[in-house]
Order: structure tokens, then sequence, then C-alpha cells
């Protein structure tokens, strides 16, 4: 069962008490979050079930289309600050030529996962916090229980799969604009020739970085699911517990993109 | 059917139930009223393993819910239907996906069965037009009504009502008193129901309890029940101007 039984704890005697408590918590959570990301991952076979299709395809165009707008707005103009600030200063050494290199590496292997990491945390992932916790407060999860619907299969499964589907396919896509947006600012403002551009790009970019770039997105997917719904599932308190447990998704999801998305670096390129 | 043994419960500091013990036989209408805050939505919780006892223990049907785990918690939850106090629909699905819900998620039935299912019981609660609109545009009355269609869909053996008729005008009060007694005597269920509305109870219970500062003050058939001496239930009888059995049933003509 999903639903938990209230918790009541007594005032915390002092701040060592506090921290004490504060660092307990913690603990149960990442196990609860943990626990339910293993069960939603035991039940992706489940995915294109007759029980289970239609969601998984509705929270694909969810995931993938409604935010390709912000996501296209995003991507490019990163492409475009990251050209213009690297251009002026290269261009200081005579080295502007390299911009496209600098750009691509840039874009692939951390700014094209990492940008769409926030942006899907921003908007898919906080959508989903809001709603799990709104079908906490309003009983409607204590009512698939009880039905025997187990809401990580109904719902947690179906989210799970789209984002680790979607986001390296949006991850591709921040990619290749971010490019363009480069290509854009070199030739407009750089002189850059777009041929000059692109060669020097895929010249010295490798296939490792976009396959790095790919597993960050699939991990930020996976951490973005996982986040939304355990915030969402211990939401209590009403409409002030569900911004709680937005507010609190959208954080946890942005710092932990970060420290992965270092590891992951640390891990393959050291 | 089910059994409280010596249960007690506390939130914090506060103890919401008092060894309480009780047992309720198959095919009665149980009523639990009460005060609001007086534990009536946590001894239904306890039925259907929301909430676990302290101490004491929860039988339904000789096996042992608030112990139960895994497979054994799943089977003796299946025995129930619940419609909670804000109906609990998913607001994407249309009342007749939301009936569907349970059939098409736990079952291997054929669509057409999970249909004709379905469509069957939203005649029963009288809601056969309203089965493509979403929860958000149809009524707090027909939402409840949906929601006990999803309840008695899988035609379970227990239906558990937390407080059917709040939020509602008396004549919708009346509508869904008369549809729990309809179902009782169709289906051949076991109801509970949690309420704080003294009508309700005494016209569709077949035993009303009255839960006071965690404890059952009062037990009894609705025509005993109203003669109650007990402080509690004298208080709030007075409070909803009832005196005898035929101003409730003045209620349900109107």
């Amino acid at each position: 069962m999903i639903t938990r039984e209230p918790e009541f704890w007594d005032a915390p005697a002092n701040p060592f008490a506090a921290f004490g408590r504060a660092i307990v918590q913690t603990c149960r959570g990442t196990g609860r979050g943990l626990m339910l990301l293993f069960g939603a991952l035991l039940r992706t076979p489940f995915a294109f079930s007759r029980r289970n299709r239609r969601d998984v395809l509705e929270q694909l165009y969810v995931a993938g289309f409604k935010s390709l707008a912000v996501v296209s707005v995003v991507a490019l103009f990163t492409g475009m600050i990251l050209a213009l600030q690297v251009g002026l200063e290269l261009r200081r050494y005579g080295q502007e030529t390299n911009i496209g290199m600098l750009v691509c590496i840039a874009m692939l292997r951390e700014m094209g996962p990492f940008m769409t990491g926030l942006v899907v945390a921003a908007s898919v992932g906080s959508a989903i916090a809001a709603q799990m916790g709104t079908m906490t407060v309003s009983e409607e999860i204590a009512a698939l229980d009880i039905m025997g619907i187990s809401p990580v299969r109904y719902l947690v499964m179906p989210r799970l799969v789209a984002l680790a589907v979607m986001m390296p396919l949006l991850t591709v896509y921040t990619d290749i604009l971010g490019i363009l947006g480069g290509a854009v600012v070199g030739a407009t403002q750089l002189g850059i020739s777009t041929t000059a551009y692109f060669d020097n790009a895929f010249r010295y970019a490798v296939n490792k970085d976009l396959y790095v770039g790919l597993f960050k997105a699939f991990l930020f997917g996976l951490i973005m699911v996982t986040v939304s719904c355990h915030q969402g599932f211990a939401a209590t308190e009403g409409a002030v517990g569900v911004g709680r447990a937005t507010r609190r998704s959208v954080i946890v999801s942005f710092l932990l993109i970060l420290i992965i998305g270092y590891f992951v670096t640390r891990l393959f390129y050291q | 059917m089910i059994r409280f043994e010596h249960v007690t419960k506390h939130f914090g500091p506060r103890k919401v139930l008092d060894d309480i013990d009780f047992r309720i036989e198959k095919g009665e209408t149980f009523v639990v009223v009460g005060l609001s805050g007086a534990g009536k939505s946590v001894t239904l919780r306890h039925m259907i393993r929301l909430l676990t006892p302290d101490s004491g223990r929860i039988l339904v049907g000789g096996d042992c819910i608030s112990e139960a785990s895994g497979a054994d918690l799943d089977r003796i939850l299946s025995r129930f239907g619940v419609l909670f106090q804000s109906a609990a629909l998913l607001q994407w699905l249309t009342v007749l996906d939301n009936v569907c819900l349970p059939l098409r998620q736990k079952t291997r039935l054929p669509e057409e069965k999970i249909l004709a299912l379905a469509r069957e019981k939203l005649a029963l609660v009288g809601l056969s037009h309203a089965e493509d609109l979403l929860p958000a545009n149809i009524s707090g009355g027909m939402r409840k009504r949906a929601g006990l269609a999803r309840a008695i869909v899988t035609s379970p053996e227990i239906v558990l009502y937390d407080e059917p008729t709040s939020g509602l005008d008396p004549l919708g009060s009346r509508q869904i008193d008369r549809l729990i007694d309809d179902l009782r005597r169709r289906l051949s269920v076991t109801s509970v129901v949690v309420t704080h509305d003294l009508y309700s109870a005494l016209g569709i219970g077949t035993r009303v309890a009255l839960l006071y500062e965690g404890r059952f003050v009062a037990c009894a058939p609705p025509e005993e029940f109203i003669r109650s001496t007990h402080p509690a239930a004298r208080g709030f009888l007075r409070a909803q101007g009832i005196e005898t059995m035929e101003d409730v049933r003045k209620a349900f003509q109107e």
C-alpha cells in the first residue's frame, strides 16, 4: 500500500534533536523513494500490457510533446549564449574558429542533458508531484489501494517509462538546436562560416560524448519521476501540502540532477 | 462478519479509539454516528487497513486484517467496496471509465463484459445519462453515486460508506440513503456507514452506534437507540430535532 498512516512527532527538545530527526527523516525518505523506483522498475515489463498501454502512450505524449516548445527555446538560446561568450573570449586569441568544437562538446556532454533535465523537472516533474499530491489528499490514492490497483503500476510506472524514453530523445533535440544556435551566432556575430563551424564541431566530438550525455538524461528521467511521485504521495494537509510537495520535488530534482550529473561526468571522463 | 477486539488507537498523545469491542453481522447496516473528530472515520479506516491499531485486532470473516500483508491483505480487501467522503473519483476519467477501472485493472474480463457490468451499476445508482461526463462536470450527489457504482462494480460482500451524505442538501441526502438501503436489499451486502446525520443513521441502519470520547456509548437498533438515556445520545438527538421514529419517517417521506 502506498497510503501511509499520519505521523505524529513531539517537538524536538533542542537543535541537536531537530538535526538528528532531520537526518532520520531524510534517510527514511530516501529509502521510500528507492523502494518506489525499484517497484516501478520491476513493473516496466507490463508497460505495454492491455492494462497499461494507454497510460504509457499518454504519458509519452505529455512528457515529450508538451514540453517541446519550452525545450526548443531553452536549447536554442543555450547554444547561442555559449557560442557568444566563448567566441568573444576566443577572438582575443584569434581562436574563434574553435567555437564549433566547444559548443558541440559542451552541449553533448553537459548542457544538453542538464538544461533538458531542468526544464522537464520544472514542467513535467512539478506537474507529476502536484497531480500525485492532489490525488493523495483527496483520497484517490487510498481508493486505488483499497481497490487492489497498485498506484506504482498504474501511476508511477507509465511516467517512469515515459521520461526514461523521452528524456534522451529530448536531449538529442536540445543538442541539435543548441549546436544550430551556436552556428547562427557564429555566422552573424563572429563571422565564422557555417561550414567551418560544423567542420570544427564534428572533428573533435566523439561518440562517447553523445552516449554519456544520453545516459545522464536517462538517469535524470528516473530521478525526476521518483522524486515527484514520492513527494506527491507524501503530501498531507490539503492544498498547502500539495504546494509544499511540488516545491520540494523541483528543488530535490534540481539538486540531484546537479550532483548525479557531476558524478557521472567524473566516472566517464577521469 | 467484522469484529473489533479491544482496539485502541492514539494520534500522538490523543486517544482516538479507547478499547472498542464490537461485531458487525453479515447482511446488516451498521451505522456509526458521532460528533466531528469523534473517531468515526478512524474506525472505518481500520476496517480496510488504512490505519492499524496500537493494540487489539480487527477480524474480517475470521481473517485478521490488522496483521495481514501481501496477497492475504489483497484477498481480504477484495471483499470490500468503499465510498469515500470525497467519492475519490479519478478526475481525468469519465464516470463510465471510473466505474470500469477496477474491472479493467483487476480482471481479465473482455471489454464488452466490463462495459455491460459498469453500465448495469450506473443504472442501479441512476447515472446512466452521465456516463460520458467527467467528475468535475457533475454535482456532488452525482459524484457520490458514481463513487458508489465504482464501489459495487466488483460485487463486494461489504460496502463501507464514509460520510455518504456530507455536503449534500437534505433531498440529495435522502436520495443517497434510499440508495444505500436499496443496494443492501438487492445485493445482500453488509454495509457500514459513518455519518453525523442522525436522520440517515436512524433511517437506514439496522443498528446505530454512537462514538463518544473514543468509546461506543450507545449501540442498538434505531427504535432502541432513540430511547437511549445516555447524555451524549440525548444531546445528539436533541441537536438534530429528533424525538421519535416518526420524525425520521417524515424526513424520508418528504
